[in-house]
This record gives C-alpha cells, sequence and structure tokens, in this order.
C-alpha cells in the first residue's frame, strides 16, 4: 500500500454486545483502486462497511478516517465524503430527478444529465419514476446519487447481488474507471470470480476476524487453505 | 360569565330526565342486549358491564365534577383535575403504545403543550371565563381527543422506523441530517394522523351532529348558541390534536435517532 491509509481500524470489536460480529479488526484500508472484502456470510462485511460509514458505532476499538477518529467527525460531513452503495438500492419516492436532489439539493438538469451519463444511465430517464427502473438502472442511479456529493471513498455492499451478467460487469466497470480517477473503492463480495476481476487489495474476514489482507497473488500463495479457497486461488 | 355562555345559559331550560328518565333510556341497553341473543352474538355480558361501568364512571365524575364547577370552589380543585387527568392520559398513551421510546414522558409533554396551546388562546381571548367548570371540560375535551391521534402517530413513527430502515439509513449515507433522512416519515406520520380528525371536522352538520350540540341543544339552548360553542370545541380539538402530534412526533424523532446521527434498533 502506497500512501496514507484511508481507514485506520485498531482493535474495532462491533456488532450487539451480548453477540459480536467483529473481534479485535485491525487494519489499515487503502484510499485508492478497489480493495475486496471477501469472507463467508456471516463474517462481518457488511457489518464492518457501516461502521465505515458510521450507520453504527463500534463496542469498542478506534477507526480513523484521514487520522482523526471517526466520532470526532460530523457525521455528515464524514458521510459525504465516504458515499455508500447497498445491497438492495434504497429508492426514494419520486423521479431519478428527485433521487438525485436528495443528494445534491441545487443539483440543475445539466449535472443531472452529467451525473446520468457517469453511472451509464440516459438523460431521459430523469423524469422517470425511480421506481420503475430495472434492478441494475436502480443500482447505478443510486451510484450516480452517492457520487454527487463527490466522495473521496465509495463503500459498495455487495452491489451486484441481484443482478444479472450484464448489469454486474456494468457496475464493475464503473468501479473500475472511479478507482481509475483517485476514488478508494471498498467493495463487498462473495462472489470469488468477482473478487479476482476487480480487486486491487483483498480483506479476507473469517468469523469476524481478519484472516489476512493483501494484494491478490499474495492471497493466492496464502498459507491458510481457507483464504485461498476464499479467493478462488487457481 | 362571558356573553356567549350567558346567551346559551339563558335560553337553556331544565330539562331533568330524572331517574324514571335514565331508567327508561337502560331500556336500550336491553334492545342492545336482544340483537346480540337474536343473532348469537355472544355479546351480552360485555353490552352489560360496558353499560353499567359507563353508569357508575359517570357518575362518579358528576359526583367529583361538584368539586370544581361550584364558582365558589378553589380553581386549585381544577388544578389537580388536570393533572389527574393528564398523568391518566399519559399512563393510557404508554400502555397502548409501549414499544415507543419514552413514551410516557414525551405524552405527558405532547398533551401538556396542547393544553397550554389551545386553552391559552381560549382563555386568553376570553372566548370562555377562567372557572372551574369551563378548564376541567375542555382540558378533558384536548386529552380525550388528542389521545387516539397520539397513539397512531407515535406507534406510525416507529413502524416507519423500521420498515423503512433501508431507505432512512439511505438518505443518512448521503449525508443528511437525522432530521432531514426522517421528514418525510414524519409527515407522513403526521399526516395519517390528522387526516381522520380533519374529515370529521367536515362531517360536522351533514353528517354528524357533535356531542356537545346534541348536549346543549337537549338542555334548552338556542340551536345557534349551541352551534357556536360546538364550533369553537371543534376547533380546540383540531388545534388539540395537531399540537399533540406535533410535538410527540418531534420528541419521538429525535429519540429515534442517536447522537451520533445513527437511527437505532427497536423492537416494533
Amino acid at each position: 500500500m502506497t500512501g496514507p491509509p484511508a481507514f485506520e481500524l485498531s482493535g474495532v470489536v462491533a456488532g450487539p454486545v451480548e453477540r459480536p460480529i467483529l473481534h479485535d479488526v485491525s487494519v489499515d484500508l487503502p484510499a485508492s483502486g478497489v480493495t475486496a472484502v471477501a469472507g463467508p456470510s456471516g463474517s462481518g462485511k457488511s457489518s464492518l462497511l457501516r461502521l465505515l460509514n458510521r450507520l453504527d458505532d463500534p463496542i469498542s476499538g478506534e477507526i480513523r478516517w484521514q487520522g482523526l477518529d471517526v466520532r470526532r467527525w460530523e457525521p455528515t460531513d464524514l458521510r459525504r465524503q465516504i458515499g455508500m452503495v447497498f445491497q438492495r438500492p434504497p429508492i426514494f419516492p419520486g423521479t431519478v430527478r428527485d433521487n438525485l436532489r436528495v443528494a445534491s439539493p441545487t443539483l440543475d438538469d445539466e449535472r443531472a444529465e452529467a451525473a446520468l451519463a457517469q453511472v451509464q444511465l440516459a438523460p431521459a430517464s430523469l423524469g422517470a419514476d425511480a421506481t420503475t427502473l430495472s434492478g441494475g438502472e436502480a443500482q447505478r442511479m443510486c451510484l450516480a446519487r452517492a457520487l454527487l456529493t463527490q466522495p473521496t471513498v465509495v463503500l459498495a455492499d455487495e452491489p451486484t447481488a441481484s443482478l444479472d451478467n450484464a448489469a454486474t460487469r456494468s457496475i464493475e466497470e464503473l468501479a473500475r474507471v472511479l478507482a481509475d480517477e483517485g476514488v478508494a473503492v471498498i467493495w463487498v463480495t462473495h462472489d470469488t470470480d468477482q473478487l479476482r476481476r476487480i480487486a486491487d487489495h483483498v480483506l479476507v474476514l473469517v468469523e469476524g476476524r481478519v484472516a489476512s489482507f493483501g494484494h491478490l497473488p499474495e492471497m493466492d500463495v496464502h498459507d491458510d487453505p481457507l483464504v485461498r479457497q476464499i479467493v478462488g486461488a487457481p | 360569565m362571558t356573553p356567549r355562555l350567558d346567551a346559551v345559559a339563558a335560553t337553556a331550560g331544565s330539562v331533568d330526565i330524572g331517574l324514571a328518565g335514565l331508567a327508561a333510556s337502560g331500556i336500550l341497553v336491553g334492545v342492545a342486549v336482544g340483537v346480540s341473543l337474536w343473532r348469537h352474538l355472544g355479546l351480552e355480558r360485555s353490552l352489560l358491564w360496558a353499560a353499567l361501568r359507563a353508569l357508575v364512571q359517570l357518575l362518579l365524575v358528576g359526583w367529583a365534577l361538584h368539586l370544581v364547577v361550584d364558582p365558589d370552589d378553589s380553581l386549585w380543585w381544577s388544578a389537580l383535575w388536570l393533572v389527574v387527568m393528564l398523568g391518566f392520559a399519559g399512563w393510557t398513551t404508554a400502555r397502548r403504545a409501549p414499544e415507543v421510546p419514552a413514551i410516557l414522558p414525551l405524552s405527558l409533554v405532547s398533551y401538556a403543550s396542547a393544553g397550554l396551546v389551545t386553552l391559552g388562546v381560549l382563555f386568553g381571548f376570553g372566548v370562555y371565563p377562567l372557572e372551574g367548570r369551563t378548564i376541567v371540560p375542555l382540558a378533558g375535551m384536548v386529552v380525550g381527543n388528542s389521545l387516539a391521534a397520539t397513539v397512531l402517530v407515535s406507534r406510525r413513527l416507529l413502524a416507519e422506523a423500521t420498515d423503512q430502515r433501508g431507505v432512512i439509513e439511505g438518505r443518512l449515507a448521503l449525508g443528511l441530517s437525522a432530521a432531514a433522512a426522517f421528514q418525510p416519515h414524519l409527515r407522513e406520520s403526521l399526516r395519517t394522523a390528522l387526516v381522520p380528525q380533519i374529515e370529521t371536522t367536515k362531517a360536522v352538520g351533514i353528517v354528524v351532529l357533535p356531542g356537545a350540540m346534541v348536549g346543549l341543544i337537549l338542555g334548552g339552548a338556542d340551536p345557534s348558541e349551541a352551534v357556536k360553542v360546538q364550533l369553537s370545541v371543534m376547533y380546540l380539538v383540531l388545534g388539540s390534536v395537531a399540537t399533540t402530534t406535533a410535538v410527540i412526533s418531534l420528541g419521538i424523532s429525535r429519540k429515534l435517532f442517536t447522537p451520533g446521527q445513527q437511527l437505532r434498533r427497536l423492537e416494533s
């Protein structure tokens, strides 16, 4: 990893107090490229992402964003710097334009169309009822909406889990474009093929603990066979 | 006494149905029981129990009202009555919506706020004289009519926070404040609670003749004077429901989020 990390996690324990999901997680997440977060179901991947956006707080431990504890940031400022795309795209009532304006209330149509073009949605969809969009279109609209706050990191929680192959590839390509433009992407996936297509770095979580973190070639020769299996080592 | 109440009182006759009249009206309870028996509804015991409860409760209230309606009695009796009424309303609300966080203190504050606003207007502008016989019934209208709407809006808010969690967190994740993220749900819940009262107000005189007006007319008051009193009561109820639901909604909305603007996890 080159340059300062986006997030520094140290001793993070999170989840319900009586049954934590993440245990003593310490890792630095890079401020560039695509970092895939992989692991079996229930290993705490989504919980980790929610902590980074501060939708939840850890029970103990510390998460620093740009060197400062996330609890010391104004939550609204922090979240505008850290975009988030959910597995189920949350659609707000109204048109696509209305949805985009939730992120940017003064958005004019010219900028809105540019935002849609960035995610390969037609300008004509601006006036469409957002609830009528297909799964892939809805996810792309949500990505466009998240990008309107000009985040430096985008958190993606299995964003293609319910999409077909074409829509999945389209979202993956967008993530790559964003990473090339300097926006770090942290992408939760349980799909090993996808992981191998998109990841610059891989964080493997097993039972809420960091099993490994590094570049994909390092994971392919990892000592732990479970890590090799999770990353789909050849 | 204000001119309006003077006018109502002056036109009021002395209709006294007496114990015999009361007993005769009880025949109508017998009619209801008869219908239940005829159609095998199994509601006879409930009907009789309800009628008996109403009789005992109202007789007790009638006796207790003597403490406050006499102009020579201290207004402190009325104040005490209001405190008991407020406490009971808070307890009832908390019992009906126990899953809502901090429902007891929030409902007490809401009812008290509505009372201050609405009774403040009515007494402040001299619509009614500040006497026990006006304070207690009007406060009763405030609390009694706001209770259902308060329970409704409280439950609705909690359901929105639970069912629409993904959408609310979607807005939070875009950098909206907790208040802004929850605003559409707050608005919808308030509308749900207020619309029935608005519809009731619209239907007055066409579909229903309200109780207070019927009571005044049966008591011998001039119908046009009874209408004016009834209208002021209707507006009082409308203002009370709006104030109570607005105050409790804001209170509950704040309780739904942490200081870090995170949506709390609650059992609905």
